[in-house]
This record gives structure tokens, C-alpha cells and sequence, in this order.
């Protein structure tokens, strides 16, 4: 536990150091942190407005309630995918040199973020121009974010055993990730019957996400208290993966060498 | 209380030591370290590590009592130990030299030591700061700036942010970047880089200090500079030292580790050591036999010799080459090597036969001033031109010199005080 302190500044130090080099190295910069949920939610914006798919109930205008959803869900997708690019891209100075193992993953987290702080300037302008009013509810915010953060990375952290020796796990998230999001109410508003019922209440992702958006919105938390399961599981789970993390170090840098 | 490194990689802590110091700062017991040849099996076999460390009920090598000692029967297929059964302590002040052919286990042991795998069985104890000077400038980052990489590099070290500060200036001067320090590193040439690597790495000050290899680097001014950097370092340390130099280990290692295939093959007094050490190196090597000659040549042979075996003894050739057509041969070279290490001695005759048919050449040296050792000697003959290769034998014969005389070929100088 006293290296997760000491661990700190040098995640602070690491996380400075890829967010200069990241940013320094490309032309658009930050934009770079909400272009791509952006576009997917264009991709569904376009399908409504041409009347190929008819989603109702989204209680707010269908655009901004897409582009809500597909920012929140960049974070749980980005979280998810943190803590094995973290191992992957330290893999040299994880074989070499003996520092404290959690400060990449946590410089990783911060990365995640500072990208949602981005987005978050972007979530507001989106309910500005569509004028999406919020209520009291919009000081909950924080709980389902944290809820996003920490499952996307208490999964991610599950598969840093696996994909750390195996490439297959880095090539397969993307796509999971993708069809994820069409069984999570990403783009559409959660149901209470059918498969797509069934998915919604089964689905620890789904309440995280409806809660955050509805936070945003002002419309009613229906899965507030699953949202708060949710995001307690995930808390212990963390730490109880940071721990396993740990010990199964030395074993990943054994096999996986420089 | 001394810490083991076997159940978690925590860095070591800084521990107030007061200085009469009876107690080892190393201690290793018993460790053994397997290894797998095959990559496949060995991803499977990480996998099988894993599964068995996150399950609380297995038992691992690495529970409280360490009693757990790993066997042969734990092998599974394609695994070797890279490490068996080494044991040694080490106090401050002790160097510790590791030799050992490539692949004796030097490395993996290096790594145990720093914490960064496990052993399969027996403890590992490190009391103190450990500091390995590896990988130099590991975790650079090319785009950012010199500036900038030592902050990030020193905390990877494990240097607070104040000491980083104060050392700034220090490290800037040691590595004489100079202006380029605001420049990315990506701009730096490769001495810079490494220079800058060297520079960070010394600045944090260790109980222990690991070092592979890395005894100086740069242009020779900047050598001279490490070596004293890290004399410095080492007056206040435990030392383990992996070194191909031997002169290195001899200079600044009083005990040698010596590893063959993952054991131990001796432990001791360093001069004890790697004479005998030497003499093995060339020993496993083989002189190796090549005969090539031009399409004018029948046959080469050698018909008679007469080697050396001490210290000051002549050598001896005498060889037959059967030439189907006239050839002129100008030059002959005569080069003795030192077996898998390097040419020794040369010589190199100009001479004007004519050659057809059978004809004999002998050759004597005076007598051979060389160190003990085995040595191969290569013959080669040329006409006007080096282009115009009549013969070459490489490993025409062998020799082996076995007088007492290790340590460099000696030279008798005259001293005189005025």
C-alpha cells in the first residue's frame, strides 16, 4: 500500500509525460479525445433522421441524446482499455527496471481522465445548443462517471494477465467493445422487455450509463440503486485486482521479456 | 529487519543502516529460476504460473516459511533451469563478480536480484536501496525534452521531486549536454542519449548496485568519468558485478560467482577463480579447421611441426603444397589466435617461390612469448597481389601453453630510479 503513495508522483510524472508527448505529436490535438465517439454517434444520428430507425422515448432531442451517449460510453471503453496499453507500451522498462508497478496503471486512469474532462466541455456544449436543462440530479454526475471508470477498469485489469502474454486480447477488445455498445442503451433508451430488457438489467454497464445520462438530462434515475451496486462492486474489485496485479508482474515480465 | 524480495516486487525501502555494518546486505539461499526454450509452451506455462499464484490455496514457493523446494521433477517439457541452486552473501564494501559463458544464468540471476522476477524456490534478502545500472535511459521518451525525460526517468528510479531539482544542474553537467538539454531527445546522437542514461542512473545512491556490463560509456574522456562515477558508488555499496572483461572483474571484484549452466562452479577469491576460469573458456572451444586453395592448387599438407607447450618455446611447420600449374607465391602470412578470443600475433614474410609440382617449405619462429592458453595457428599464402589467394588454412595446428603465466603477456621492463 505505501508504494501506491510513493507510486504517485511518478504516475503524475508518467501521465505528464505521455500527455505532452501525445499532444505534440499531431496536428488536432485534443480533438482527437471526442472525434471518435463523435462520429459513431453521427452514424446513428443519421439513421434516425432518416427515419430507418425509429428510437422514441429519449425524453431529449435524438442528436444530443446519442452524442451524451456515445461520449460516456468513449470513457468505460477507454478505461477498459487502459490498464493493458499501459502494460504493453511500459513492457521495455517493466523488464529492466524495478519501479512501483501501479504507477503506470494509475497514469494510464489519469489519462482516461483528463480525455473525459475534454469530453465533459463537450457534453455541455452538446446540452447548450440543444438546450437539455438538468436539475438537482446533476450533482449525482459524479457517482455513475466513477461507476464508468472504475468497471471499465477493473475489466481491463482482468485481462492484463491473459492479453499480456497473448496478443489476441488487444486485437479482440475493439470489436467486443463495439457490439457492446449496441447491446448497452448507448444510442437508445433502456427497455424494460424483451431481450433488449433482459440485456439492460443483466448488462453492469447499463444503469452506469443511463443514470450518467440522465443525470445530464434531468429525466428520472431509474437504476440509480443498481447504478451504486455497480460502482461498489467495481471499487473492491479494483483493489482486490490491484493486489493480483502485483504478484502476477513477475510472472508477465518473465514470459513476455523486453 | 531485512526484506525479501520473493513474495512482492516492492521496491526496497530505505532503512537506516549504522555504519559498522556486520550483517549481509544480500543474502541468497538455495534460488532456482526455470526457463523454457519453447515460446509457445512457455505463454501456456505463464499461464498455468498465474493461475497457480492468484489461487490462494496452491502452494507456492513464495508462502511464509519457504520451505517449498522446487525438484527436477517440476520441470515440465522444454524447461531448463536457468538458475540452480545459488547461494551467496554479500556485506558493504564486497564486490561480488558473476562469470559464466552467454546463457550460464548470470542475467536471470541479475534479474531475481533487482526484483524483477521471482525465484521458483529458495529466498532472496536485500537490505537497502537497490540500484542497477541497466538500461540506461530506459523509458526516454524521443519527443520530449532532455529536460523533461530526466524528471521522468529519475522517478522511475525512485528519486522525489525535490531531489530530482537539486540534482538537475548535476546531471545536465555530467552528461555535458549542454543547450541541447532543452531539445528532444530524438535530436540527441546516441553517446548524448546514453550519456544522459548514465547520468540519471548514477545520481541515485544504493546500498546495492547491480551492474551488467555497463562500466562506462562515451567517447574515452567520458569512460575515465564513469569509471570514477561509479568507484564512487561502489565504496559505499554491496556490488554485484556481471562483467565479460576480465580485467574489470579482476580490478574491482574481491569474490567471484562463478555459473556454469545455472550452478554454481565455484565461489571464492576472485584470483582463485578466474585464471581457471579463462583456461576453461578456451577450452570448450574448438579450434575449428578450414582449407581453402585455388583451382592451380592440388593439395596442401602439412607433413610435420613441432609445437610449443611453454613459455619462450619455438614453432615449427612444415608444409607440402602440390601446384598443378606454375604459381608464384610472394607473400605468406602466419597468424596465431588465441582460441575464441582474438588474433594474437602475426607474421607476415615476403618471399619469391616458384612453385610446381611438390614442394616443401619450412618455417621456425623464435621462441613464442605468449600468456597460458590454447591457440590455433592459421597459414596463408598469396602471390604479388593479397587479392591472389593461393591457400588458406585456418587451424593448421594447435597449442596450448600451460607455463603459469596468466595475466597478459609478460614484458621485462628496466627500471631505474634517478
Amino acid at each position: 500500500m505505501a508504494d501506491v503513495v510513493t507510486g504517485r508522483e511518478l504516475a503524475w510524472r508518467l501521465f505528464m509525460r505521455d500527455l505532452k508527448a501525445q499532444y505534440r505529436q499531431t496536428y488536432f490535438g485534443y480533438l482527437w479525445a471526442f472525434l471518435p465517439p463523435l462520429v459513431a454517434s453521427l452514424t446513428f444520428i443519421f439513421l434516425q433522421s432518416q427515419g430507418i430507425t425509429k428510437i422514441e422515448g429519449t425524453g431529449i432531442p435524438y442528436a444530443a441524446f446519442a452524442m451524451m451517449g456515445t461520449l460516456l460510453w468513449q470513457t468505460f471503453v477507454e478505461s477498459m482499455q487502459s490498464p493493458l496499453a499501459a502494460v504493453t507500451k511500459a513492457k521495455p522498462m517493466l523488464a529492466k527496471i524495478n519501479f512501483p508497478r501501479e504507477a503506470i496503471l494509475m497514469a494510464g486512469m489519469y489519462m482516461v481522465g483528463f480525455n473525459f474532462l475534454i469530453r465533459l466541455v463537450l457534453l455541455f456544449l452538446v446540452m447548450a445548443v440543444w438546450k437539455v436543462v438538468p436539475t438537482a440530479t446533476l450533482l449525482l454526475f459524479p457517482l455513475p462517471m466513477l461507476g464508468l471508470l472504475m468497471a471499465g477498469f477493473c475489466i481491463g485489469l482482468a485481462l492484463v494477465p491473459v492479453g499480456g502474454l497473448y496478443g489476441d486480447v488487444v486485437k479482440a477488445i475493439p470489436i467486443v467493445a463495439q457490439f457492446w455498445m449496441l447491446l448497452t442503451p448507448v444510442v437508445y433508451p433502456a427497455r424494460s422487455s424483451g431481450l433488449a430488457g433482459v440485456l439492460a438489467t443483466w448488462n453492469p454497464i447499463s444503469p452506469l450509463i443511463t443514470t450518467a445520462r440522465g443525470c445530464l438530462t434531468g429525466q428520472p434515475l431509474d437504476q440509480l440503486f443498481e447504478a451504486i451496486v455497480v460502482t461498489l462492486l467495481s471499487i473492491v474489485v479494483s483493489l482486490i485486482g490491484l493486489i493480483a496485479f502485483r504478484l502476477i508482474m513477475p510472472h508477465l515480465i518473465e514470459r513476455m521479456g523486453g | 529487519m531485512p526484506m525479501t524480495i520473493a513474495p512482492t516486487t516492492e521496491r526496497t525501502s530505505i532503512m537506516p543502516i549504522d555504519p559498522p555494518q556486520e550483517d549481509p546486505l544480500v543474502v541468497v539461499s538455495n534460488v532456482k529460476k526455470k526457463f523454457c526454450r519453447s515460446l509457445k509452451k512457455s505463454l501456456w506455462y505463464g499461464m498455468q504460473d498465474i493461475a497457480h499464484e492468484l489461487n490462494p490455496f496452491s502452494r507456492r514457493t513464495d508462502r511464509a516459511d519457504h520451505s517449498f523446494v522446487a525438484e527436477d521433477s517440476d520441470l515440465r517439457a522444454d524447461e531448463f533451469w536457468a538458475v540452480n541452486d545459488v547461494s551467496f552473501e554479500l556485506r558493504r564494501g564486497e564486490c561480488l563478480g558473476l562469470i559464466g559463458h552467454n546463457g550460464a544464468g548470470k542475467t536471470t540471476l541479475l534479474k531475481m536480484l533487482n526484483g524483477l522476477i521471482k525465484p521458483d524456490s529458495g529466498r532472496i534478502e536485500m537490505t537497502g536501496r537497490v540500484g542497477a545500472l541497466i538500461a540506461l535511459g530506459a523509458g526516454f521518451n524521443p519527443i520530449l525534452s532532455g529536460r523533461e525525460n530526466i524528471h521522468v526517468n529519475a522517478s522511475v528510479l525512485g528519486l522525489k521531486k525535490d531531489e530530482i531539482e537539486d540534482k538537475m544542474e548535476e546531471i545536465i553537467d555530467f552528461a555535458e549536454i549542454g543547450e541541447f538539454i532543452d531539445a528532444p531527445v530524438q535530436s540527441y546522437s546516441s553517446g548524448m542519449q546514453v550519456r544522459l542514461g548514465f547520468a540519471i542512473a548514477t545520481t541515485v545512491k544504493p546500498d546495492i548496485l547491480i551492474l551488467d556490463e555497463v562500466l562506462a560509456v562515451g567517447d574515452a574522456a567520458f569512460r575515465a568519468k564513469c569509471e570514477l562515477a561509479i568507484s564512487e558508488l561502489m565504496d559505499d555499496a554491496a556490488v554485484i558485478l556481471v562483467s565479460h572483461n576480465a580485467l574489470h572483474i579482476r580490478r574491482l571484484c574481491n569474490r567471484v560467482l562463478w555459473l556454469r549452466r545455472g550452478q554454481t562452479e565455484g565461489l571464492g577469491p576472485t584470483d582463485d577463480y578466474l585464471d581457471r576460469y579463462g583456461t576453461s573458456l578456451s577450452e570448450e572451444k574448438k579450434i575449428e579447421q578450414t582449407l581453402v586453395y585455388s583451382d592451380s592448387v592440388r593439395r596442401v599438407d602439412l607433413i610435420d611441426s613441432q609445437v610449443p607447450n611453454q613459455f619462450n618455446q619455438p614453432l615449427k611447420l612444415q608444409i607440402k603444397i602440390d601446384a598443378a600449374e606454375e604459381i608464384a607465391i610472394n607473400n605468406i602470412v602466419i597468424g596465431i589466435h588465441e582460441v575464441g578470443v582474438r588474433q594474437v600475433a602475426q607474421s607476415a614474410m615476403k618471399v619469391d617461390y616458384r612453385v610446381v609440382g611438390e614442394r616443401i617449405l619450412n618455417f621456425e619462429t623464435e621462441g613464442i612469448r605468449l600468456k597460458d592458453g590454447n591457440y590455433s595457428v592459421t597459414i596463408a599464402m598469396y602471390g604479388e597481389q593479397f587479392s591472389e589467394l593461393h591457400a588458406r588454412w585456418v587451424g593448421v595446428l594447435g597449442f596450448k601453453l600451460e607455463s603459469g603465466i596468466y595475466g597478459g603477456t609478460p614484458y621485462h621492463f628496466e627500471s631505474v630510479v634517478h
